[in-house]
């Protein structure tokens, strides 16, 4: 598995390296101007990195305290049957490709969010941020719940023995007891917002300017490299570039990865 | 020994039913998106009297017909936009590069139906574009922020739309998209959108106008009339918004290549054309 990523950075980085070399300077970072149709073709990716933060911030607000709400609910809360069929649910839902999500978020949540809080336009970074969020709780749920269950049994007893409350007992010791488990989930659920394509190349709203909102339509790294990656001429410049751009993207999301395996292994070690 | 008889025989009788099939030559032709279903459409009618050629037409952008070109990948590559000047360089190093007008497209300006501008001149249009107008009430229009819409970069209309509209036909060089222009990832998306948003304007090939939005008329200046985009605004040369249709060839044009290209550009295959709301070359 770590060859294959390895291999994975090593073609990423020999594919970008001649943009890299010619072309790179801090302007790539600051800049938003994306225009590889123009001579010469200009190439920053400000707005994308932005962008790729604000949606994945937004997923990632909206979906922990549900996704650790139901965690809690299928560990702790629920009778057995109901906690099968929901987790059951869950699962079905990770499933559904994500162009199905785009779709439901176009014809549903645009629609409403534009409404709802009267902006121009309802492809916003804010509408796929609340649909990727529904696609990652599948992946929080299950690895919270994992960590909620991995709390030894005696640490709920001794919490009962000192006269604590069912609810006392879950929110003041069996949670933060496996909160290494759930910052991993977390971690993991950013990794997964982070990549997402489909949907938010149909729900993001597609401007290339860096967003000064969440409810600005935006263009997220991944959105970018899809619109673009098949029909840049092999070997242009405007190739290169986007393969640094997804030298980016891998970059960070190694990095979530890294400091998810490190938060595991730390709980772990306790 | 039966059984490796029987073998014997049938693989035989196999590779004689093989053999027997006529010799189908392939071309391929890929490209324009905004071409692809006038492609197939030409594919269909030409192979129904020419059963021994095989037309295989796919889409995916005018820039990624070119890229394959270049690459000699396809026999054909379908643009709707021209060549740019170092596409036209590597292409010819391949050979002798051909560039065939096909067609012509018109391009139409859409809005929401409840939207009361019904006519913009193109200079209007690239102000729109470039963002130095921003709210339709500057055209007599709603109190409104204008949602700018497009296509994504990879596409020919994109290109087009750019050189024609927002640099003023090379007039203004340096003009770009005003950075705001939401970029759909297809026209079905930019209808989508139109016709949900009250305050969008987007453009669209002649080939893919629905009746259930609203075009806008264009004035080539202010005093000219405004024209609605239709295939005889375009043929009588009225309607300014128009660009050609190319089939990108490098090569010798000989054999099927050439049975194929004479067909798209003899009466019936321009026929075709018509038939699928593009305008023909005469």
């Amino acid at each position: 598995m770590l060859l294959i990523t390895a291999l994975i950075f090593a073609f990423l980085v020999q594919q970008s390296w001649p943009f890299i070399v010619e072309h790179v300077s801090l302007e790539f970072f600051t800049g938003d101007r994306w225009l590889p149709v123009s001579l010469p073709p200009v190439f920053q990716i400000r707005g994308f990195l932005v962008s790729s933060a604000m949606i994945t911030a937004l997923a990632i607000v909206v979906g922990v305290p549900f996704g650790v709400l139901a965690a809690v609910s299928l560990a702790e809360l629920l009778p057995h049957g109901i906690s099968v069929v929901f987790r059951s649910i869950f699962e079905v839902t990770a499933g559904i490709p994500s162009v199905v999500f785009g779709f439901l978020g176009l014809k549903l949540v645009a629609p409403a969010v534009a409404d709802f809080f009267n902006l121009p336009t309802g492809l916003t970074g804010f509408s796929a941020g609340i649909v990727l969020s529904v696609m990652i709780l599948p992946t929080l749920i299950s690895l919270s719940e994992e960590a909620l269950r991995n709390v030894p049994r005696e640490y709920a007893e001794a919490s009962y023995a000192l006269g604590a409350s069912r609810w006392q007992t879950i929110w003041r010791v069996v949670v933060p007891t496996a909160r290494g488990g759930i910052a991993a989930a977390v971690l993991l659920g950013i990794g997964r917002a982070i990549g997402e394509t489909m949907t938010v190349l149909m729900i993001a709203g597609g401007r290339l300017a860096t967003p000064g909102s969440i409810f600005d339509p935006m263009r997220p790294i991944t959105a970018l490299i899809a619109s673009e990656v098949n029909n840049a001429a092999r070997f242009s410049v405007q190739y290169h570039a986007l393969f640094t751009a997804g030298l980016m993207l891998f970059l960070i999301t190694l990095a979530v990865n890294a400091v998810a395996a490190s938060v595991i292994v730390g709980k772990k070690g306790r | 020994m039966k059984k490796i008889v029987m073998l014997v025989l049938v693989t035989a009788l196999a590779l004689v039913a093989i053999g027997c099939q006529p010799q189908k030559t392939t071309l391929d032709v890929t490209g324009s998106d905004t071409m692809v279903n006038l492609g197939a459409a030409l594919a269909e009618e030409f192979m129904k009297t020419n059963r021994n050629i095989e037309v295989a037409v796919s889409g995916g952008g005018s820039g990624a017909g070119v890229a394959a070109l270049i690459e000699g990948r396809t026999n054909i590559a379908q643009s709707s936009r021209d060549l740019r000047p170092e596409e036209r360089t590597r292409a010819a190093a391949r050979g002798t590069l051909h560039e065939i007008i096909v067609g012509w497209d018109g391009l139409a300006v859409a809005v929401h139906p409840s939207n009361p501008v019904n006519e913009l001149t193109l200079a209007q249009l690239g102000q729109i574009y470039r963002g130095e107008v921003r709210n339709w009430k500057e055209l007599g229009g709603n109190d409104a922020p204008i949602v700018i819409l497009s296509r994504d970069t990879t596409s020919g209309t994109f290109v087009f739309f750019r050189e024609f509209v927002v640099q003023e036909r090379g007039q203004k060089r340096d003009a770009e998209y005003h950075p705001d222009t939401m970029m759909m990832p297809s026209t079905e998306a930019l209808y989508q959108e139109i016709a949900r948003n009250p305050n969008a304007i987007g453009y669209v090939g002649l080939g893919f106008l629905r009746p259930t939005i609203k075009t806008v008329g264009i004035k080539a200046d202010d005093a000219s009339a405004a024209v609605l985009p239709s295939v005889e605004s375009v043929l009588a040369k009225t309607y300014p918004l128009a660009r050609p249709l190319y089939f990108f060839v490098v090569g010798e044009l000989t054999g099927a290549l050439k049975t194929y290209v004479d067909f798209v550009l003899s009466d019936k295959g321009q026929q075709v054309v018509r038939s699928l709301e593009f305008v023909p070359i005469r």
